[in-house]
């Protein structure tokens, strides 16, 4: 139920393909949301196409400050990740809320959409998917959580030999996404 | 107590970690996966103490986990879809021999055609098998039915093999924040397995024999008093629960607004969210609408859903199941459990989430308003309804 009075829901759409980490991206935001604040809620689930590398993964995140019980597939969301411009379409536009965001990893400009080229970062960082690297540049657009709290999250959920390399990437992008 | 964001499989393996199985044996199955590799890394690096033993068919998971539990052991399996159709035949060992495993099953779709996703058809077609059966809404619900689950299938009044489904997926992929209990306030609750009912050289007996026509329907009827009896077991079994780790659940069924409702939605497992804060919106605009979620398909709350529901209006069962020419079997459950009490109120059957379909906000509101107005007797979401013999 799209943002019905008394609610502080907020709702992202995560796009990508099977391999990028798409859904990897969605369980961080919800675990940095929730992290240290035992008030706020989050559900982080996937919705997969055919199980292999390469195929279309979508992946949502709900954010709230009461418990979420709607586990339903996000209709109007508030963000749109795409970690793969290969996926962008003009429709997705109308998945957003009013106000809503499309975020968009390309290395061209897309009209209407926030792009940034994820890659040139991710290669900085030998990172072979963008997903932390998009997550960071959601963390300076929107707010929705803090640098610290991602940082956090990360060093919950991945492996330790690779969360310096995604810590580092997901804090540079978040300081490009502000400027 | 800590907390953590975990998935519904690593909740569910959260607490068979704190139930202390003695042997787990099991077969990965997209989307139960999770859940043993978790339990096998638990094994590994000795935070769980059991035997883990690599089968090489859910068939042969369940028979090991029989051979298990009557050496007295406490055991676990897990699977789901078509690995529970391959165990079938061993479900009802279990059953029959009345040894309390523990299964978590993955709910999902049944082939044809090929489907990884969630619905309950492959756990609702084993109603019969003598199991005892649960429906988590949520990846709490699910740790907690973890370590409810031994207490209440080893109770010797019971003594009844426990099945925990969690919807595949929207619970077994899903990620939330989830309260693990402290390892001595588990211990605590669930004390080590000692039954009578196992292969004991000091004093030899006689276990899973065959039994003729002039007995045959006794151990059936002694099977049926064991999964009745989880009736009291499991409200007894929540209250210390409550004491102990201070998260209440509601015994077979669990009412929402049901009180004064006109309309209820009655459902199981992960789609009761949705539901209630359907419910809530449409109290907002004057209709007095409930839900009912079923926790437990077996043993059945007959008398729970008759008292629930014997001032609505009407009511609807939403379930992600269809007995192909007939209707969902939850529905004909519900109805039988109305028509025992007395209670002749119009119901319809609404069958969703095939095969991992999505069911939206509108389609719960749809739903309610087609209860209100009245509508065919079994309503496929998305297609239409027919009239089956109303």
């Amino acid at each position: 139920m799209a943002n019905s009075k008394n609610t502080e829901l907020k709702e992202i759409l995560w796009l990508g393909r099977g391999g990028q980490g798409a859904f990897t991206a969605a369980k961080l935001l919800g675990a940095a949301y929730t992290i240290d604040d035992d008030n706020k809620y989050g559900l982080a689930f996937p919705s997969f196409g055919p199980e292999r590398r390469g195929a279309p993964v979508r992946a949502f995140t709900k954010l709230d400050t009461k418990p979420v019980v709607d586990r339903s597939q996000t209709e109007k969301a508030d963000y749109i990740v795409i970690l793969d411009d290969t996926l962008y379409a003009p429709q997705f536009r109308e998945l957003l809320m009013d106000g809503g965001k499309l975020i968009v990893n390309s290395k061209k400009g897309i009209e209407g959409v926030l792009t940034f080229d994820a890659e040139t970062i991710a290669a900085e960082f030998r990172l072979p998917t963008v997903n932390t690297v998009m997550l960071g540049l959601l963390v300076g657009i929107s707010g929705v959580i803090t640098a610290e709290n991602a940082v956090e999250a990360i060093k919950d959920h991945m492996p330790k030999k690779i969360q310096e390399r995604n810590i580092n990437a997901l804090l540079k992008a978040a300081e490009e996404a502000v400027r | 107590m800590s907390k953590k964001f975990l998935s519904g499989n690593e909740a569910f393996a959260e607490g068979i970690r704190l139930a202390r199985p003695q042997v787990i044996s099991a077969y990965p199955i997209t989307p139960q996966t999770i859940v043993v590799e978790r339990l096998s890394e638990m094994v590994e690096d000795g935070s769980l103490n059991a035997e883990y033993v690599h089968v090489e068919s859910e068939h042969s998971a369940l028979s090991c986990a029989i051979g298990a539990s009557a050496a007295g052991a406490r055991a676990f399996t897990a699977t789901s879809s078509q690995g529970l159709l391959y165990m079938a035949e061993c479900l009802y060992y279990a059953a029959g021999g009345r040894f309390p495993i523990v299964m978590m099953n993955a709910d999902r779709s049944t082939a044809l055609p090929w489907n990884i996703y969630g619905d309950q058809r492959d756990s609702l077609s084993q109603l019969d098998s003598g199991w005892i059966q649960a429906y988590a809404e949520n990846a709490q619900e699910a740790l907690d039915l973890a370590l409810m689950s031994y207490k209440i299938a080893e109770n010797k009044a019971v003594s009844t093999p426990y099945m925990a489904n969690l919807d595949g997926f929207i619970l077994t992929h899903t990620y939330e924040t989830v309260e693990i209990p402290d390892r001595e306030q588990a211990d605590r609750f669930l004390p080590p397995y000692e039954t009578d009912n196992r292969i004991d050289f000091d004093n030899p007996k006689n276990m899973a024999f065959s039994a003729g026509p002039d007995t045959n329907y006794i151990f059936k009827y002694k099977e049926h008093e064991g999964v009745l009896a989880a009736r009291d077991v499991i409200n007894e079994t929540e209250k210390e629960f409550a004491e102990i780790f201070g998260r209440e659940y509601t015994g077979l069924t669990e009412n929402y607004l049901t009180d004064d409702a006109d309309y209820v939605i009655v459902t199981l497992g992960s789609i009761a969210g949705l539901c209630r804060e359907t419910a809530d919106k449409l109290r907002e605009q004057g209709v007095k609408a409930g839900v009912v979620r079923i926790r437990y398909m077996r043993p059945f709350p007959n008398e729970e859903l008759a008292e629930a529901l014997k001032n609505v209006k009407a009511y609807g069962v939403l379930e992600k199941d269809i007995s192909f020419g007939n209707e969902g079997t939850v529905f004909t459950n519900v109805n039988s459990a109305l028509k025992k009490a007395g209670v002749n109120v119009p119901g319809y059957d609404f069958v969703g989430g095939l095969g991992g379909r999505n069911i939206s906000p509108a389609d719960i509101e749809k739903i309610y308003s087609d209860i209100e107005k009245g509508t065919d007797s079994v309503n496929f979401i998305g297609i239409g309804g027919g009239n089956n013999g109303k």
